[in-house]
């Protein structure tokens, strides 16, 4: 039987292949294996979202997502869309609106949100919180990051409006 | 906490994953969404010597109708629904309903028939089985056989399903015009698991309910089809005396488990309350 199966993802536009073993969640793999420590292990049974990160375009839970699993798939972390930018506008209205504290729910929250914005650009308050309500944050209330999300998708819907 | 050690496996047909699960037995395990297994893995809560992990097989997945009858495959994930036209055309109930299941980052992984397998008493796709009166097509070592969904849902997490079967696909036969349907749930948090909820169809004829079907969630060891508040309805148009008698008739068929939160008593009233609301929706 196999405990261990080589695995090869396309990990922020990389590929990599690994042998890892079957017991290990998606979220371990990038910590430990990979040093990619964005991703947070918080309650590792589907309950905080501090993991969430995207496999072939998706948000998903990274502690429920078994890394050999991801054979063939494609894994985007809050460090990939820091580093392309896509997360750029996000991560800046977090900061101007202080939509963080500790930060430990910070990029799950991230990838939420911009899965958010792809996903429901016309969203209201009350819709951005049932979005979010996956995500727990014990430090700021949620107040601030509805604030944040809601300034992101208003500047976008500027933006589209002119053009 | 982290998951025992395991072995894992992923067919790519499904006579290889039966083949698998033969050879296994008991001490295997299937791997859908693993929304609800890994979750039980980490917490070791159960500890499979392998995970056999049916993904990779492309035919257990898609939507189509044929027959008078939707066809959708067991790995079919919660958002797959969501985002179906052909659901919110020919099965509205559960489009109603899927958005109360969970959040999105899991209705991304999620099956409909992993939830089915599972058999959470609390979850949304059991109790619409009830509803849409739904068959489930389940294959093992000597072939195919069909269970009703009325026939299903044995008792608390436990099912018809056998350990070396596989769930494949779920019909739901069409219904035709004059149908609606409700959905009605209450969590403590959006996405939460229901303290109470129902699924509710009926035809409305010339303003009367025909065909009534009301099935609960979170009021029992397994979702419950309301014989009894059904036939309260049957035939009646709505009115103040009819939902009464629906809600009286409640009080014999739930057999509610209490929890942290909620009493036995609470979740009937619960329920009762959320009859109200369905009738109301599907007479409106
Ligand atoms: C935080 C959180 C909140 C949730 N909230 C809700 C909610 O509000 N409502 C709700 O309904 N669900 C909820 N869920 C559960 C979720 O819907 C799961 O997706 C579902 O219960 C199981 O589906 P799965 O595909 O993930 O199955 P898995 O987790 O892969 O499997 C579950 C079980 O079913 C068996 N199985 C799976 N597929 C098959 C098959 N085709 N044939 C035979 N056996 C099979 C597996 O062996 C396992 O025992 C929640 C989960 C989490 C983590
Ligand atoms: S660590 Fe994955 S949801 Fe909490
Ligand atoms: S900032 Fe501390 S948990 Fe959200």
């Amino acid at each position: 039987m196999d405990y261990e199966i080589e695995t090869t993802m396309t990990l922020n536009g990389t590929q990599v292949t690994r042998r890892i073993a079957a017991r290990t969640h998606l979220v371990d793999f990038l910590r430990e294996e990979m040093g990619l420590t964005g991703s947070h292990a918080g309650c590792e049974h589907g309950v905080c979202g501090a993991c969430t990160l995207r496999v072939n375009g998706d948000i998903v839970r990274g502690c429920l997502t078994l890394a050999v699993a991801c054979n063939g798939k494609t894994i985007d972390t809050i460090e990939g869309v820091s580093d392309s930018g896509e997360a750029a506008e996000m991560q800046h209205a977090f900061h101007e609106r202080n939509a963080l504290q500790c930060g430990f729910c910070t990029p799950g929250m991230i990838m939420c949100a911009i899965d958010l914005v792809k996903n429901k650009p016309a969203a209201k308050r009350e819709e951005i919180r049932e979005y979010i309500s996956g995500n727990y944050c014990r430090c700021t209330g949620y107040h601030a990051i509805v604030d944040a999300i809601e300034a992101v998708l208003i500047s976008k819907q500027r933006l589209g409006g002119k053009s | 906490m982290k998951a025992p050690k395991f072995a894992y496996a992923k067919p790519a047909t499904l006579p290889a994953a039966l083949a698998l699960l033969d050879q296994h037995g008991e001490e295997a395990k299937v791997l859908a969404g693993g929304q609800s297994l890994v979750a039980t893995l980490n917490m070791r809560l159960s500890s499979p010597a392998i995970l056999i992990d049916i993904t990779g097989i492309a035919a257990l997945s898609g939507i189509s109708t044929a027959n008078g009858k939707v066809r959708i495959g067991a790995l079919t994930r919660h958002c797959d629904i969501e985002r179906s036209a052909e659901i919110a055309k020919s099965v509205p109930l559960l489009a109603q309903a899927v958005g109360q299941i969970a959040h999105a980052a899991i209705r991304n992984a999620g099956t409909l028939g992993g939830s089915i397998a599972f058999a959470d008493p609390a979850a949304e796709w059991p109790a619409c089985m009830l509803a849409v009166d739904a068959e489930f097509i389940i294959a093992g070592k000597s072939g195919e056989r069909r269970v009703q969904a009325r026939d299903f849902f044995k008792g608390l997490y436990t099912t018809a399903l056998q350990p070396k079967e596989i769930l494949v696909a779920i019909e739901i036969p069409l219904l035709g015009a004059g149908y609606r349907s409700a959905f009605l749930e209450l969590a403590r948090r959006h996405g939460d698991y229901a303290i109470a909820g129902v699924a509710a169809i009926a035809k409305l004829d010339a303003g009367k309910f025909r065909d009534v079907r009301l099935a609960y969630l979170g009021v029992g060891a397994t979702p419950i089809l309301a014989k009894g508040a059904m036939a309260a309805i049957e035939g009646n148009a709505y009115s103040a005396e009819v939902v009464a008698a629906a809600q009286q008739a409640l009080g014999r068929e739930l057999d509610p488990i209490g929890d942290l939160y909620s009493a036995p008593p609470t979740k009937t009233h619960l329920a009762r309350v959320l009859t109200g609301r369905a009738l109301a929706a599907i007479a409106a």
